[in-house]
């Protein structure tokens, strides 16, 4: 008997397979380059998700780790910019490009122990302290445990005070995960947004991991309301995404608009009653596929009409 | 020694005087102009004449839906720097190094949401693909001549018309500013991979102005529609109504409207010409 097999296990064996290939390719040649962004922030480029670094009078925070094997070169950078210790680090989700470099990091710093503890602590200050979502935690089961994070929150948000500045540690529900974190420097006014907004991709909806298309969207509305520009779309809070380049109002209302367009267009071919393949077939994407589409890779233009074709009709 | 080192300084000299000086205020012809419904106005909905879009972009520009821009978050997004030259005046000025008097860079006010722009001359490389994208992206400039030639990259999405035809972000612009006596011509050359299937030219024209001021442009975004959260006004594909109004206002051919590479060339008249 022939089974079929879901599509959303494609996806995360698609995914899997990418941060595999990732992880064994030769990340030699790889250069890691840090862009001052404003305030305590820079973005650190290198391969995997873009990484975000705090500095300050109490150390460095990071947010997201890229690859293990790039943690000497990221490590290298990060003291071109502070000699302090690494204090935090928040995963924005569980994949492995965004979290691959957790244990390495986390060694090369330390955390903030100490006050009304009763018990033996001489080595709880080891390892910077890895914040982020219980969901994250829970779809790491095979990690490491020096790579799990150390400190997970529930519900929508959890705050943070950290070299002068309020952190705001935002989960929008089931967006391109079910443990998404948005994090948010209020004083340097930059958010880094990890896998819910991208530049050189359409959105990646790991439905297998809980992400959905309306929950994308979702969490793009709220970052289209947390952000204040100077004038027009531009200036003012600078937003770090997940992969591509450094961007502000205007980009991210550009990939929200392409986002809900592509949502409504797959919607209208579901209520007239298409399969996926008829969808498909339409190219609902064909006016962004010159940005944002690829027929290889890890994730096709094919696999990301099918996640929202899918994504839609799980909610009917 | 003496002849050498005069014949230096002339030289240096006659290079600096073949660079022509831009500053000051600049109004652009705004009547009776090929450009016109690109300058105030705005286009009509489906006319996509003269441009060398591809079929990604006409798909585009057929779902765009004029009431995009009544957006709150839409309402002030300024013309990006290849666009806004066609409204208004612009004042053009220098920054000089005071010492050396070595031209650092040339900056251009825009009328139209009141933007400014920066054209780098000191020969400083652009940002790696990584930086900001900006409306008015990142330029630099140098002299061919008494023509000033800018390369500008980093540009945030913008548009080639009003009327939803995109130019997208990986669109790299080339410009020439050509000056005589009072007139000044600005040449616009853009690329993109994304959109086009060939360079898009335009020209526009200035005259300078002795005594022009160039206003405030504010802009506050206000609620005109009261629309549900995360809406984006838009046509889903086949049900544009107003594609056609403009084929059939000017009674011309509706493919002829359509734009592409080939309906900016006289033999595409002869084509439309042999299919009567």
């Amino acid at each position: 008997m022939k089974r079929k097999i879901p599509g959303a296990f494609i996806i995360v064996l698609a995914l899997a397979a990418f941060a595999f290939a990732q992880q064994n390719q030769n990340l030699n040649n790889v250069e890691v380059h840090l862009l001052p962004v404003q305030g305590n922030i820079y973005m650190l480029v290198g391969a995997g998700g873009n990484m975000t670094v705090q500095v300050g009078k109490d150390g460095v925070l990071l947010v997201d780790t890229q690859f293990a094997a790039l943690s000497p070169k990221i490590l290298a950078a990060i003291r071109t910019l502070s000699t302090g210790p690494i204090r935090y680090i928040i995963d924005t989700h569980f994949h492995a490009d965004h979290t691959g470099g957790n244990e390495n990091l986390r060694k090369a710093g330390s955390t903030i122990t100490g006050g009304n503890v009763s018990f033996d602590i001489r080595d709880a200050g080891e390892g910077a302290q890895i914040i982020a979502h219980e969901n994250v935690m829970n779809r790491m089961p095979a990690t490491p445990a020096g790579a799990l994070p150390t400190s997970t929150y529930i519900g929508d948000l959890k705050k943070l005070f950290f070299n002068g500045e309020g952190i705001e540690i935002i989960h929008p529900p089931a967006a391109h995960t079910d443990g998404d974190s948005i994090v948010f420097f209020r004083r340097s006014d930059v958010i880094s947004t990890g896998d819910i907004f991208l530049t050189n991709s359409y959105p990646i909806i790991d439905l297998a991991g809980g992400g959905s298309i309306q929950g994308t969207i979702d969490a793009l509305n709220r970052l289209v309301d947390m952000i204040i520009p100077v004038y027009g779309q531009e200036g003012g809070t600078l937003v770090i995404p997940g992969h591509g380049r450094l961007s502000d109002f205007g980009d991210l209302l550009n990939f929200r608009e392409m986002t809900i367009i592509i949502r409504d267009r797959i919607q209208d071919m579901i209520k007239k009653g298409m399969t996926l393949e008829q969808v498909k077939a339409a190219r609902p994407t064909r006016d962004y596929d010159p940005l944002f589409g690829t027929n290889t890779g890890f994730w096709t233009t094919d696999m990301f009409v099918e996640a929202v074709y899918k994504s839609l009709s799980q909610k009917k | 020694m003496r002849y050498v080192l005069f014949l230096s300084i002339m030289l240096v000299c006659a290079q600096a005087f073949a660079q022509a000086n831009l500053e000051g205020v600049w109004e652009n012809l705004t009547i009776l102009h090929e450009d016109w419904p690109d300058r105030l106005f705005g286009p009509e909905l489906g006319d996509y004449t003269g441009i060398p879009l591809n079929d990604a972009a006409r798909f585009r520009a057929e779902a765009w839906d004029a009431s995009l821009i009544t957006l709150p978050e839409y309402q002030c997004r300024v013309h990006p720097s290849d666009y806004v030259p066609s409204f208004a005046a612009i004042r053009i000025w220098e920054e000089r190094d005071k010492d050396s008097q070595q031209l650092i860079a040339i900056h251009t006010h825009h009328f139209a949401w009141g933007t400014e722009r920066t054209i780098w001359m000191d020969g400083r490389p652009h940002p790696p693909d990584y930086a900001l994208h900006t409306a008015m992206g990142f330029s630099t400039g140098k002299w061919d001549g008494d023509i000033l030639t800018v390369s500008t990259t980093h540009l945030k999405e913008g548009w080639i018309r009003r009327n939803g035809v995109p130019r997208s972000d990986r669109a790299t612009v080339t410009e020439h500013f050509i000056r005589h006596a009072g007139h000044l011509i600005l040449m616009t050359v853009i690329t993109d991979p994304a959109y086009l299937t060939e360079p898009m030219v335009r020209t526009r024209d200035y005259v300078y102005q002795e005594n022009q001021q160039i206003a405030a442009y504010p802009c506050e975004p206000v609620d005109e529609v009261i629309r549900e959260k995360g809406t984006i006004p838009h046509h889903l594909p086949g049900t544009n109504p107003f594609l056609d109004e403009f084929a059939n206002a000017h009674k011309l051919p509706k493919e002829a409207t359509r734009g592409g590479a080939e309906t900016l060339y006289p033999e595409y008249e002869q084509k439309l010409s042999g299919k009567k």
